[in-house]
């Protein structure tokens, strides 16, 4: 079904090589809404990896079915129906949770990461890699929102693990800085999403570039840093 | 060798311009020291140093030779535009914030020296009142006599912040009596009766913009600046404070009082002509001017922001390469329109 060496190379591209958010850029729109802090970062990309998850499987079993001229708006329905059976059995078994992420949850369905996924994936390769490739996305994404909630936080408000009473009512965001630190406002606003990402990125092709160096290989191929909304 | 006319272009360095350009802030500086009192010398003290240190390390992680670029005065000259933009009685960790974000993000994650599309002083100014915007609106109250230590005191946070201590800018004062009052409010009343106020506009900033004007037409005598975005820039911002007082001059204050308020004189002479982030041809120049001071009158009267200088120039930094590409003049012996 998938070899070792399959799933290695979904894994790594999905979790660094091929990172959604500092290496493909994409879905920059819930990226800079929601990680204003690490929990809500984490909490929306555990969503979008059932729905990848789910439409990877589901648009590769059915690729050979359907007509490519009118596969976009097909594989959007697919994507929308499963978007809202997550969306309803969020509302009935997590209410507390889905208060907390709000419009969010829909939202998914308009995140470009699916989309790309689905038509630069699935619709190529068969169920089990593509369940596989939409999971390990996810994780990726899951990642690099965390690092950026939790940044921001940081720098924001001096918290760490702000919101998380509200998924988990036992527990209290954990303030790192004395009480008197002013707050950097900039972090919170979209501004400051942008240029910590900025610096993620130029963390992240760094670290490439190193690797490659010390590799003695040739270095890699320029990212791909075409955005989507 | 043969070189291109015309052949009396003087060989001047970087350092030597930034030095001029410290000189000419003099005057400004020596006014605003004898209204604040020794604090925004204090300050200048803090970013020179903040700045210094800050672009010697950015130096040796880009691995470029420290001694070349540290004295070539450019980063000091960033750092005395935020000291004199910044509140005088801001605490020092504001300042340093400011200025470290001015050096590492605006100046050297651009490239350095020469590559920067903002102006880094603005960018630090813009950063910091977003960030803070109640630290950075206490501005000290008129006739406020603190001795150097009081307000050594009060800039390294060892001494509490008093309401007291700070009051409204002159053009803060205006526009939030112009929100409270009703429509019988009157200018002209309100210039003759607030103490704030003195014989064009805020007391005693009317004469720190006066020395700033002064350095300003020196850099000019010396052509380190053209004629082009300062008078661009006045032209502008007299044209529609103008036409708005003709047209209410009981809502809206002269065009002398928008002319010696807030950065406007700073902006026109010292920031606006910044030759990296600005525009480089005669009549991109003309357009950089004309537009930001618009764009500060605009942004100053109808907009949140106490004054608007900073983010008018940032948002014509944004336009200027499109304005330079498009007003090359025609190489010589071509036609204008090819």
């Amino acid at each position: 079904m998938i070899t070792r060496d399959e799933f290695k190379t979904i894994a790594g591209n999905g979790i660094w090589k091929q990172n959604t958010s500092i290496v493909q850029i994409l879905g920059l729109c819930p990226l800079l809404a929601v990680t204003t802090n690490a929990v809500n970062g984490i909490m929306l990309s555990l969503a979008t990896i059932i729905v990848m998850a789910l439409s990877g499987v589901a648009i590769a079993s059915l690729r050979n079915l359907i007509p490519h001229e009118i596969r976009i708006p097909v594989f959007i329905l697919i994507v929308a129906a499963l978007v809202t059976v997550i969306d309803l059995l969020f509302n009935a078994n997590l209410h507390e949770l889905y208060l907390v992420l709000g419009i969010f949850i829909p939202l998914i369905v308009t995140n470009c990461i699916v989309l790309a996924r689905v038509e630069a994936f699935a619709a190529k390769n068969p169920p089990l890699q593509s369940t596989f490739d939409g999971i390990f996305m996810g994780v990726g994404m899951l990642w690099t929102l965390a690092l950026l909630g939790a940044m921001r936080e940081f720098l924001g408000s001096g918290t760490i693990l702000g919101g998380i009473d509200m998924v988990f009512p036992s527990l209290q965001p954990i303030q790192v800085l004395p009480e008197s630190y002013p707050g950097f406002l900039l972090a919170l606003l979209p501004p400051g999403a942008f240029i910590l990402l900025g610096c993620m990125i130029a963390w992240k092709n760094w670290m490439q570039a190193r690797a490659a160096e010390r590799a003695k290989l040739k270095p890699p191929a320029p990212v791909a840093t075409a955005g989507c909304h | 060798m043969f070189a291109p006319a015309p052949f009396l272009l003087k060989d001047v360095s970087v350092s030597q311009v930034m030095i001029q350009v410290c000189v000419a802030l003099i005057p400004g500086i020596a006014a605003y020291a004898s209204l604040v009192g020794p604090a925004i010398l204090v300050q200048l003290v803090i970013t020179t140093v903040a700045a210094l240190v800050t672009e010697a390390l950015m130096l040796k992680l880009r691995g470029k030779p420290l001694s070349l670029f540290l004295t070539d005065g450019s980063v000091i000259v960033t750092a005395w535009l935020i000291a004199l933009t910044f509140p005088p009685l801001a605490p020092w960790w504001l300042v340093v914030t400011g200025t470290v974000f001015a050096v590492i993000v605006a100046k050297h994650l651009y490239g350095g020296l020469g590559q920067n599309p903002f102006n880094p002083a603005m960018v630090a100014f813009a950063v910091c009142i977003v960030a803070f915007p109640a630290l950075m609106s206490q501005w000290p109250s008129v006739g406020l006599q603190l001795g150097l230590i009081d307000q050594m005191n009060i800039i390294l946070g060892w001494a509490p912040r008093v309401d007291t201590l700070t009051g409204a800018t002159p053009l803060d004062a205006m526009k939030t009596a112009l929100k409270l009052g009703d429509s019988s409010f009157d200018i002209s009343t309100l210039l003759a009766n607030q103490d704030i106020y003195g014989n064009f506009a805020g007391r005693g900033w009317e004469w720190v913009a006066a020395g700033y004007l002064l350095g300003g037409l020196w850099l000019w005598h010396r052509k380190l600046i053209t004629w082009h975005v300062p008078l661009a820039f006045v032209a502008s911002l007299s044209l529609i404070s103008g036409a708005l007082w003709l047209y209410n001059p009981s809502q809206f204050a002269s065009p002398l009082f928008h002319m010696l308020s807030g950065g406007a004189m700073l902006g026109a002479f010292f920031i606006a002509t910044d030759p990296v982030s600005g525009c480089t041809t005669p009549r991109g120049k003309l357009i950089f001017g004309a537009g930001a001071g618009l764009l500060a009158y605009i942004i100053r009267v109808f907009g949140g922001y106490p004054d608007g200088v900073a983010f008018a120039i940032l948002l014509m930094n944004l336009c200027a390469p499109v304005i330079d590409l498009l007003t090359q003049p025609p190489v010589f012996g071509m036609k204008d329109k090819a």
